[in-house]
């Protein structure tokens, strides 16, 4: 199997991801999006390892996954915090930085 | 040089006492003018024991210095704030302390009666004290402190009763005539640092024999600039007039003694420069020259009997020039004239402050006449003071003058003929116009109203004139006898012994003219002036007449060619700065507010258009590299 697969299945999950940020209000699903983003990122990165033959991209997916543990901690928090004071889950209703 | 310690008292005295009394306020209203005047007497004390002090010392022991503290220290560049008191600055010492004293004690009866008397002889003080600062200071930063500081004293002692509209402009076109000739003392302090890296009157001297002769012809120029400035000189006179707008005691002390003589001090205090540059030496010359004729015409006319005696401060002040200009020999002539100067002028103008105490101010000799026979202390003593301006012998104005004039014809060829021959007419207009003043005050028949009830001064006012009139009569042939002032000044100004080269006329010879013609003007006067004088100037008069009424156009002159240009240029650059630099300005304030009002509507508030955008950057980003990478 032609290993650039990968790549594309790597640029569609991350293309998945980002709309569904833009589109969805959903906060949980807004954040799901931005992990599947991470990983896209991430089976590119061990990809790329694999076609140069060294370790270096794999190194750099372990850094991210811990970037994106360290996000979920914060960002869930965030959002059980938001969903306790407005009963509502949605990116929508936090818009209180306009104008 | 001897190293003293009590020098600083003559300048921190007067200037303490000076912010006391206007720190206080009112309280000190009750004795005020009686610790301004202690305080000026003590200053005259300190400077007599001084000056005896100096004559018991020999040589170059004679002057004395006092370093204050480092002022400015950069790099090699040190300005020390120390005090000189040599033999040219004790005579200046003196007679600013002298007739300052004199003129303190006049002031406490001349301005009994106006209630911010405190406040004048603040004035008076502060004037001293910056007065005493210029003539001590060792380099020309620390005279331009002094300098400065008599600026100041005398505008606000000139507009005192600033609550007359012309007086407060009289003081403010005083301070702006001032402010031209500072610029030029500024000048020159600069070109002095740059030439010689040093600003004190020292190493000014220790670098002119090396300095380029186009330096030292502008730095004199702009030192005569300086000095044209504070006295009065052409082209920068018009102020003189205008400054008897103040008490009169005031125009005694600073605009005929004392401030008026700081440019005469600045010469002959640089006298190395001048000496050094035939150029900016005839330049001196021949604004000494111009403005002596000057100040006498205008002094024909003047019905006012300051502005008279203004006018003739300023003609005199130019015989003092024009002497300065005349090289190492005049130098000591010009302080012999300072000083007997000092006596007569101050005399005379405490002499017209008598006469308008009391005749309800007013100053017109047209409405005086016959004023001798109310007030014989002050006609006396006037008198004297007249006799010696005019050059009567043995009056203290016939040995300076007559000096100025042989050193004039000396000087030789055409320039002695010019400048001795406009010295010579100077002293003639000299006795035309105070003859003048003298015959329409003093003599003819009453003239004035019957409400002015003319009555003799009191004790504190006619005292001071009195022991004026004495200096007036003695003072010249105390300077003269066995050349004492002439010696006195030789180490400061004429180390190298220099004397007149050749005789233009036997001295007696010239003395006989300068009486001559002094008498033709003298005799003039009275003809004129003997009778029917009328109560109103005449106005069918010639237009020479009227030119010389108007100060001989001077005002139209500035006015014409500076004040209305300079406005013009004012009002234009008002206009570009509201038009053209505003508009730029509120152009750009305009453009930022509207893109920013567009700009804001980005700014929704909701996570998703924010993540859009930057999808959109980042997509931008990847498709800028790639297309630049292709």
């Amino acid at each position: 199997m032609d290993i650039s697969n990968y790549l594309y299945l790597s640029a569609i999950l991350f293309t998945i991801g980002a709309v569904g940020v833009v589109v969805r209000r959903n906060a949980i699903v807004v954040f799901m999006c931005v992990e599947l983003m991470l990983n896209a990122a991430n089976l590119a990165f061990v990809t790329f390892s694999r076609i140069n033959g060294d370790l270096v991209g794999q190194v750099a997916s372990f850094f991210t996954m811990v970037v994106a543990a360290c996000e979920v901690v914060v960002g869930l928090a965030i959002i059980v915090t938001m969903y306790r004071s407005r009963r509502s889950a949605s990116v929508d209703d936090a818009s209180l930085l306009k104008r | 040089m001897t190293t003293s310690t009590h020098l600083v008292y003559l300048i921190a005295l007067p200037l303490v006492s000076s912010a006391i009394l206007l720190l206080l306020g009112r309280i000190a209203d009750k004795w005020g003018h009686i610790v301004a005047t202690l305080v000026s007497a003590s200053t005259f004390a300190i400077a007599a024991i001084e000056f005896f002090q100096m004559r018991s010392r020999s040589g170059d022991a004679r002057a004395a210095t006092q370093n204050l503290f480092t002022w400015i220290s950069v790099g090699s560049f040190d300005v020390h704030a120390s005090l000189l008191l040599d033999q040219l600055s004790i005579c200046f010492v003196l007679l600013i302390t002298g007739v300052g004293t004199l003129i303190h004690i006049y002031s406490i009866a001349y301005m009994s009666h106006d209630h911010d008397r405190r406040r004048f002889f603040a004035y008076l003080n502060l004037f001293v004290a910056a007065m005493l600062l210029l003539v001590l200071g060792d380099s020309y930063l620390n005279l331009y402190v002094g300098w400065e500081g008599v600026g100041l004293a005398s505008y606000l002692l000139i507009g005192f009763w600033n609550q007359k509209p012309t007086y407060a402009v009289a003081a403010k076109k005083a301070f702006v005539a001032n402010r031209v000739g500072d610029i030029g003392l500024s000048l020159a302090i600069m070109i002095a640092f740059a030439q010689f890296g040093s600003v004190s009157f020292t190493g000014v001297e220790a670098g002119v024999p090396h300095a380029s002769t186009g330096a030292l012809t502008a730095l004199g120029a702009m030192l005569l600039l300086a000095a044209a400035g504070k006295s009065a000189q052409f082209p920068l006179q018009s102020w003189l007039g205008d400054a008897m707008a103040g008490p009169t005691p005031v125009s005694a002390l600073i605009h005929a003694a004392t401030m008026v003589t700081a440019g005469v001090y600045l010469i002959t205090r640089s006298h190395f420069v001048f000496d050094a540059s035939p150029t900016a030496q005839t330049m001196v010359l021949i604004v000494g020259g111009i403005t002596l004729l000057f100040g006498a015409l205008v002094g024909t006319a003047k019905d006012d009997i300051k502005k008279a005696l203004a006018a003739s401060t300023m003609s005199q002040i130019g015989y003092m020039i024009l002497a300065t200009g005349l090289g190492p020999v005049g130098y000591a002539f010009a302080i012999m004239h300072l000083l007997t100067h000092g006596f007569f002028k101050a005399g005379m103008f405490l002499g017209a402050g008598s006469v308008m105490h009391g005749m309800n101010d007013e100053v017109n000799m047209r409405r005086y006449g016959a004023i001798g026979k109310v007030m014989p202390i002050t006609a006396v003593t006037f008198g004297l003071g007249y006799l010696a301006i005019i050059g009567v012998p043995p009056f203290a104005g016939f040995y300076s003058k007559d000096k100025i004039i042989e050193t004039a014809f000396n000087a030789g060829g055409t320039k002695g003929i010019l400048v001795g021959g406009a010295a010579l007419l100077g002293a003639a207009i000299t006795a035309f116009y105070m003859t003048r003043v003298i015959v329409l005050t003093f003599t003819g028949t009453k003239r004035w109203d019957d409400e002015a009830h003319p009555h003799e001064s009191p004790s504190l006012m006619w005292i001071p004139m009195v022991v004026l009139a004495v200096g007036s009569v003695a003072s010249g042939f105390l300077f003269n006898s066995g050349h004492a002032l002439v010696n006195w000044l030789a180490p400061v100004v004429n180390a190298a012994g220099e004397h007149d080269a050749k005789e233009f006329l036997p001295p007696l010879t010239i003395s006989l003219m300068a009486l001559g013609v002094v008498s033709v003007g003298v005799a003039i006067a009275i003809l004129k002036y003997r009778s029917n004088v009328a109560v109103e100037a005449p106005e069918d008069v010639s237009i020479l007449t009227k030119i010389v009424r108007r100060d001989l156009l001077q005002d139209d002159f500035n006015d014409r060619v500076l004040v209305r240009p300079g406005q013009a240029l004012t009002k234009f650059f008002v206009a570009m700065d509201n038009t053209f630099i505003d508009g730029i300005v509120r152009g750009v304030g305009g453009v930022i507010a509207v893109s920013s009002t567009n700009l804001r509507k980005i700014q929704n508030g909701y996570v998703r258009s924010y993540a859009l955008i930057m999808v959109i950057g980042v997509l931008a980003l990847i498709a800028t590299i790639w297309m630049v990478t292709l």
